[in-house]
Order: C-alpha cells, then structure tokens, then sequence
C-alpha cells in the first residue's frame, strides 16, 4: 500500500511528465492534429459560391464522393470519374508495393548477408536516397524518361529511333518514379527481419533436401512476415497519398487521389468534396495502419503461447 | 571446410545481380542530375564541356535568392523550435518510470508520420485560410507553424533513442552529491543526450527543407521555398539551372545526413 506521500510524488512526477510534453502537443494541436478536425466538419458543409464553405449541415460531399446526379434527367449514378482515379491510385500503390518487394528483398537478403562490416555501409548507400528529397529525385527520373530526356536522346543518337518515345505522363511512368521514391521504404523494414534470421534453419532446410526456392518459401518468407507487413505498409501508405510524384510524372490526365483532392481546392472549388475525399483517404490509410499493428501484436502473443 | 565453402546457405541465385541493378537504379538518376548541372550545354542530349554557368545563374536570379533565404530560414526555425518542444516531451516521456497517458502522448507525436501529407496540408489550408482572413496576417509564421509541427516527431525519436539508452543512475549520484535538480540537469542529463538533441535538430532541419506539399498549401502568394519554386518551374520547360538548384541542396542533404549519422552512432 503506497502512503500518501508517495501517491503524491507519483501524480506529481505525473504531472511534471505532462507539463514536459506539454509544449509539443500543442504545437501538434495547433499545427496538425488541430485542422484535421476541421476537416471533419467541412465535409459535412455546403460548398461556397467561389470557393470555402457555406455553414449548412448536409452529406451532399460525402454522397457525391460516390454518386452523381445526371444534371438532365436527375437520376442518380455512379461518379466514374471519381471510381476511376480511385482505382487507378490503388491499383498504382498495390503495384508499386508488389514492385518495390520484388526488387527490394534481394537487396535486403543480399545485404543481410554481407559480413558485418560491410553491412553498414551497404545500408548507408541505401539511406541517402531515403532522405535525399523527394521531388529532386523524381526531377531525375523526370529528366531521364521525359521525350528529350537521357532514354529517348540515347535511342535516337544511336539511330535505334526518329520519334522520342512516350514515357512521361503515362501511368507506367508513375509506378516507375513511386517504386524508385519509395523503395528503400522497403528494404530498410525487409532488412531488419532477415538480419535477425537464424541461417541455421535454412541450413536445416538443406539438410532435409530443400530446393533454395522451397528453403525461401517455406523456411524464410514466414519467419520475415512481419518485415514484409512493415515494409508493405511503408510503401502503400505514401503511395496512396502520393502528390508529387504523380504530378511531375503523370501530368494532368494520370491523376491521383492526392491530386484530385488538391483540384477541389483550386479550379474545381468544392472544399467540402475535397474535406471528404481527404478523411476517406484518411479512414483508408488508419485503416492499414491498424491492420499493421494488429498483424505484428498477433505474433508478439504467438510468441508468449 | 571446403564443403561449406562450395555451398554458401546464404546465396541465392541472381540475388546480387537485382541488387547491383537496383543500386544503380537508385543512383543513376541522381548522378546525372549532378553531371549535367556542370553541363555547358542547355540540352541534356548535347554534353557542351564543364562550366558552372547554371549555378552561376541560378545564383544571380533573385526568386531563386529569396526562396533560398526563405528556406532556411523557414527551416532553422522549424528545426529550433521542434527540437525544443520535442526534448521537453523526451523528458517527459523517457525518463523514469511509466505514467498514466505515456502512450497517448506517444501517439499524439507521432500523429503526423501517419496521416498522408496531402491531407494535412489540406487541412492546414482550410484553417490558415480563415485565420488569413480574419487577421490578415500574411506573413511566414504559418509556414515556421506548420513545419515545426511535423518536425516534432523527427527531432523527437533520436531524443528517445538518446535517452533510452542512458545511464540513469548517473543522476542518482549527481542527486547524491547534493546537485540540485537544475544543475544536474544542466551538467549531467543534457551533456550526456546532447548528440541525440543535434541529431534530432539536423533530422528536423533536413525534413523542412525538404518539405513541398506542406508548404505548397499554406504559402501565402510570394512566399516560395525552392522546392516549392522547383515545382512551379516545372510548368515551363525544365531549365539546367534546376538540376544546379538539386545538386546543391543535394550536396548540404548529404553533408547534413553524414554528421546526423555520425552522431547518432557515437554512443557515449
């Protein structure tokens, strides 16, 4: 039984924890966390006649999110246009999550397996990237696909062809760019699952005349999971949101969700369509996010059982 | 031995060549960037001999001077006032044993690596945009805000690192000899978490400058950073003097991120 001296040291430490962090979670408040609640209401108002809001309750943003009216005969249907930019970010982000596994786990499994020494700098190289900026390293891409970009100036001074080839502003040009923005999301998770792998089990797998092909299946991919649920999620929560590097490389036809819901705050001007578009891409990416947690404190209890 | 030699159970089959390939994926694009802000030539298809002609003209042109001060400024406020924020809630948060709302706190600093960015910056619109109008102030300090918001969680997790890994009873015997609270503070705690303290700052410093979208959505007319000033280039043609603008901000990425690493490894 604590005695009321030291309850009351206790709930002043507490107290005194509080008012440390005190500062930060203002800042948050104020700065971030703050105006996403505003958000909630906005997508819940009547747009303005320019732009900004009429304070009239309404679920016209949300409703409109999925289905149009037909402006003649008023009947109500899907918004295509609306289905079609959100399929095309999420087949893009699960495309470039798939892209970024392949390439990205022989380079984890490789680095994992250089001598210790060398592992650091191995990771150092794929750092750099990870924190060089985004939107310069999507110029380069920019400068290398674009018609009179290295790619095509290459083909055509070779005499291989007379027309530049399209690449930029497709969509292949957007899954190309985010795999490379994004792909050392992955292999830094991917990496951190194999170096803890005990090799001796793969050794094991030798033993009883496993293929490498059946060791890595069977023995590896399961052990690394939750390396693979990080690194997954790590690319498809950014790709999802993703603004500039659709921008730059998909021009203005191979928009994105981010992109769309930027256009309602400029030339489209419905800010409570884009406060609602922002809060499902919100719910879709806390979504993901608690499945991630979920997965990994699943195997934490595995563990314990 | 030999055995053992012949048959690695690590090497798998093409693995080092998808990695060589990646690694030069990775790099290729930015190599050329760098090589071709040396370009004498406008085009990228003619190699015109070494000049520094488009830094030298990048360096002349003012929109480029301002949103360069712009952005460090913008950036060295950020990074000081988040890492300040952030050390206070690493105390807070590391030091000593659990209490009721630790995790909630947790949460709410990292709030920011979870929600997509576009929907802050969305948000940080609607809100800004009013407060614009009803005050009419229109200067930086909505961009020094929001920027110092979300470089909380970056200059905070090397803190926690710091911290966690810090001999606490250190303080005890500093509380033993008759220090007071503030002087051990002072001559114990802060010297001994002051390389997480600067990696946090330089983490911090690196993630304003870097930032577009953010900024792309809270500037006020006139107020571009280079990245922002970069991505508005791109609607006209893409001039070299952008890739000397990237190399340069590349090299003070790369400087900054060395010493950061260097830092963060240096354990006591």
């Amino acid at each position: 039984m604590a005695s009321a001296a030291e309850r009351l040291a206790v709930s002043d430490q507490t107290r005194r924890n509080w008012l440390l962090a005190a500062p930060a979670l203002i800042l948050l408040l104020l700065g971030a966390a703050g105006p996403l609640l505003v958000v909630v209401a906005y997508s819940f108002l009547k747009p303005g006649e320019f732009s900004g809001v009429t304070w009239e309750f309404t679920f016209d943003a949300w409703i409109g999110v999925f289905l149009q009216q037909d402006i003649f005969d008023e009947t109500w249907g899907l918004a295509d246009a609306h289905l079609a930019i959100f399929w095309r970010s999420a087949k893009l982000s699960v495309l470039t999550t798939v892209m970024t596994f392949v390439i990205g786990f022989p380079m984890a499994w490789f680095i994992a397996t250089r001598p210790a020494n060398k592992r650091a700098i191995w990771l150092f190289l794929v750092t750099i990237p990870f924190w060089t900026n985004l939107l310069i390293r999507t110029f380069a891409i920019l400068e290398v696909i674009r018609n009179q970009g290295v790619i095509n100036s290459a083909l055509i001074g070779l005499g291989l062809i007379d027309e530049p080839i399209q690449m930029l502003y497709t969509d292949a040009a957007v899954l190309f760019g985010m795999t490379y923005v994004y792909l050392p999301l992955m292999v830094l998770p991917l990496y951190a699952a194999i170096d803890r792998f005990d090799f001796r089990l793969a050794e094991a797998a030798f033993d009883l005349y496993a293929s490498r092909w059946k060791m890595m299946r069977r023995v590896v991919l399961p052990i690394v999971r939750p390396g693979i649920v990080a690194g997954s999620i790590l690319v498809f929560v950014p790709s999802l949101g993703a603004y500039v590097t659709p921008r730059v490389l998909g021009g203005g036809k191979n928009m994105m969700i981010g992109n769309f819901i930027e256009l309602q705050f400029g030339q489209g001007r419905n800010w409570p369509l884009g406060a609602a578009l922002s809060m499902l891409l919100l719910i879709v990416v806390l979504g993901a996010l608690l499945l991630y947690v979920r997965v990994s404190s699943d195997r934490a209890g595995e563990r314990h059982g | 031995m030999a055995e053992a030699r012949r048959f690695s159970v690590s090497a798998m089959p093409g693995f080092r060549a998808i990695t060589l390939a990646a690694f030069a994926m990775l790099y290729a694009p930015i190599v050329i960037i760098v090589v071709y802000s040396f370009n004498a030539a406008e085009s990228i298809s003619v190699w015109g001999g070494l000049s520094l002609e488009w830094y030298g003209r990048a360096w002349e042109n003012e929109q480029v001077q301002e949103a360069t001060v712009r952005s460090l400024l913008v950036a060295s406020l950020a990074a000081a006032i988040s890492t300040v924020v952030a050390t206070a809630a690493a105390l807070g948060t590391t030091h000593g044993a659990p209490f009721p709302g630790r995790t909630f706190i947790y949460a709410a600093i990292n709030q920011p690596l979870m929600a997509p960015e576009i929907v802050t910056a969305v948000a940080l619109l609607i809100v800004f945009a009013s407060v614009k109008v009803a005050t009419g102030y229109t200067g930086l300090g909505y961009l020094i805000l929001a920027h110092s918001a979300f470089c909380v969680p970056f200059a905070y997790l090397p803190i926690r690192a710091r911290l966690e890994g810090m001999d606490l009873s250190l303080e005890t015997a500093a509380a033993d000899l008759y220090a007071t609270r503030w002087r051990t503070f002072r001559r114990v705690t802060l010297p001994l978490m002051a390389p997480g303290v600067a990696a946090g700052a330089m983490l911090a410093f690196v993630v304003s400058l870097d930032d577009v979208i953010i900024t792309e959505f809270v500037k006020s007319a006139g107020q571009d950073t280079l990245p922002t000033y970069m991505l508005g280039q791109l609607r006209r043609a893409v001039t070299p003097e952008v890739n000397a603008i990237s190399t340069a901000l590349l090299g003070l990425t790369v400087i900054l991120l060395t010493a950061f690493f260097l830092l963060s490894r240096k354990r006591d």
